[in-house]
């Protein structure tokens, strides 16, 4: 009898009989996206693949992570779990993210799939298609989580709908499709290394211990599930930039791009986590401010320090991100309650003692700037008129992002960046956006600007309500203060109700 | 730079004046008063005369800020497109110069927003 095959010999293997080499056709053809980015690969065998995973053992594992996940979400649902998180308030973090990014998970499986097909290389393929399932059981446990919170909480109906049309879910929309309509290394770079390597831990990091601060034990679940996959992940980042470096020096300047490109479309995107950071965890973990130095200035600085013998420098603009961290969470959270009447979630002002926290974690920034304006506004709605912006914001033409990060040499300051391009003027945010649009203007003038879009006709009529009900958010249900919500009367009700239970 | 792609990729601007049904796209923010988060994006008849923007259109797009009606307007400074500009009130604003998706700023010194914060 055959000796049993051990994980790398099983491994050889597998990958072995499915690098063959074709006689019908020339490679060129059955990989046709692989020479049109300008990367240069001399050697597909010299992708490691520092996991060796085999499908088998994949599924093994796999499977038992997710008995033990449904086992939780069960339990979670018949203990009426969400009774448990610290308040209902916390519940519109969860919105956020499972509006936001489960979509978003949806679109790696999908890039991923795209990829995998893409390489020659047997090791990039195993590796993609892996992350690609991977990516798939995300959305899908995030999608159970979704189903149990919409049992008892206002704007998780239709997730789907709303990510294709909602003007702040254009965001994350946007973000990937613009790495999927890329080629496939400029894609894996922009998902495997700018996003997972480089900033996932500012996403799933926030997110996972908020949910865990503010007893949210379905999401920890799904979150600790996903999470031994992002570390794979972003090994595979790391892997795949390595080895574009390393198969031709012409590959580097091509890459460093990339990196500055997708840094700054990330970190934008962080503006979504950073004012969940800060403003809409009841039972806050730590600050935006503290998570980038941590995540970024000291991990990141330390992964670039690394890449410089491969000739890669930190991403452009890496500077202004580290400015804007006493004030991107205040002007995120600013925007949308300046718009919380067209959000699916609620926005509030924050109570006296988390105003303290916010001026003891923000010194510079927070008393000066950003208080007299939340006292100016919570003075207005005990007056009976709660601010809403009666107009729409210009947006930025890249990130797609209303245009409210300020000039770090006057925080008063909106910082305005246009250019021309065939006789049209295009604006932007910031100097970050500005350069990915000059790079690639033909790409970024098609963008569907979700303001811009509702003037042209196109989302339901030309009034607030109108365009609510195209995007299936029930006005007085879904959006406007968490003060005057159905969820937090549910939310009041059910509290004395099981206080009372308690004391018979 | 342009688009590095397999094919011959098509430039199908989405913005362009004539899918605005007559009007043109104006964007337009009060430098220092952040209590409006981003400058605001508006659909207007290139006709309009500015003496119109300002009494109708600012009124009711910044009417909720309480510096609001303390502006005066013969101090006010108008930015167009990034430079220093002296509108016509009585022109609209294509005669103004003011193009689609140009950007009209004005400053009001003096007024430097809730508590001097640039709200």
């Amino acid at each position: 009898m055959a000796k049993p095959m051990n994980m790398r010999d099983k491994y050889n293997r597998m990958t072995r009989d499915l690098g063959w080499e074709p006689s019908y056709q020339p490679k060129s053809k059955i990989y046709p996206q692989i020479e049109f980015e300008g990367i240069k690969i001399e050697n597909w065998e010299q992708w490691e693949d520092p996991f060796r995973l085999t499908m088998d053992a994949y599924w093994k594992y796999q499977a038992e992570k997710e008995r033990k996940l449904y086992a939780v979400i069960d339990s979670f649902a018949q203990n009426n779990g969400q009774l448990n998180i610290t308040d209902a308030r916390y519940v519109n973090a969860l919105k956020l993210f499972l509006t936001g990014i489960s979509p978003a998970e949806y679109s790696a499986h999908r890039g991923f799939s795209m990829v995998g097909r893409a390489f020659p290389g047997v090791g990039a393929q195993v590796a993609c298609q892996m992350q690609a399932v991977d990516e798939l059981r995300h959305v899908q446990t995030q999608v159970h989580t979704i189903s149990h919170y919409n049992k008892y909480f206002n704007g998780f109906q239709d997730f789907r709908h709303m990510h294709d049309r909602v003007w702040y879910l254009s965001v994350p929309k946007s973000f990937f499709e613009d790495a999927q309509t890329a080629g496939p290394f400029e894609f894996i770079t922009a998902i495997s290394f700018s996003f997972e390597y480089v900033l996932t831990n500012l996403l799933f990091m926030p997110f996972m211990s908020g949910a865990a601060f503010n007893g949210d034990m379905a999401t920890v679940t799904f979150g600790f599930s996903a999470q031994s996959d992002e570390a794979r992940h972003m090994t595979l980042g790391l892997e795949v930039i390595k080895f574009m470096l390393q198969q031709h020096p012409d590959n580097v300047p091509i890459v460093q791009r990339w990196i500055d490109k997708w840094f700054w479309r990330g970190y934008r995107l962080l503006s979504l986590v950073a004012m969940m950071m800060d403003y809409m965890l009841p039972k806050r973990v730590m600050s935006w401010k503290e998570a980038w130095e941590m995540y970024f200035e000291q991990n990141g600085g330390a992964l670039f320090e690394d890449l410089a013998r491969y000739g890669i420098r930190m991403p452009k603009y890496w500077e202004v991100s580290v400015q804007e961290k006493d004030h991107l969470s205040h002007q995120t959270w600013a925007t949308f309650y300046n718009y919380g009447h067209a959000a699916a979630f609620h926005t509030w002002m924050p109570d006296a003692e988390e105003m303290a926290w916010l001026a003891a974690k923000y010194p510079d920034s927070f008393d000066r700037w950003y208080r007299p304006r939340y006292e100016h506004w919570i003075a207005q709605e005990k007056a009976g008129h709660r601010f809403y912006n009666p107009s729409l914001p210009m947006l930025c033409q890249t990130c797609q992002i209303p245009m409210l990060y300020t000039d770090m040499d006057d925080p008063t300051q909106v910082v305005y960046r246009s250019t021309e391009y065939q006789g049209e003027k295009y604006h932007f945010c910031s100097d970050g956006c500005k350069d990915i649009f000059e790079h690639e203007p033909e790409k970024y003038v098609q963008a569907w600007l979700p303001v811009n879009q509702i003037y042209q006709g196109h989302c339901g009529g030309a009034t607030v309500p109108e365009v609510l009900n195209w995007y299936h958010l029930r006005d007085g249900q879904d959006n406007r203060d968490y003060l005057y919500s159905e969820d937090r009367q549910n939310w009041l009700r059910w509290k004395e109700a099981s206080s009372q239970l308690e004391t018979t | 730079m342009s688009v590095k792609a397999l094919y011959d990729y098509p430039v199908v601007p989405k913005d362009t004046v004539e899918q605005f049904h007559g009007n043109q796209l104006v964007f337009i923010g009060w430098d220092q008063h952040l209590m409006f988060c981003s400058p605001i994006a508006l659909p207007l008849p290139p006709a309009l005369p500015f003496a119109a923007l300002v009494e109708q259109v600012l009124t009711d797009a910044y009417g909720q800020h309480p510096e609001f009606t303390r502006i005066d307007w013969s101090r006010v400074e108008w930015l167009l497109d990034g430079q220093p500009f002296t509108p016509n009130p009585v022109a609209g604003l294509r005669d103004n110069g003011i193009g689609h998706k140009s950007v009209i700023r004005f400053r009001t010194p003096g007024l430097n927003g809730i508590a001097g914060s640039g709200s």
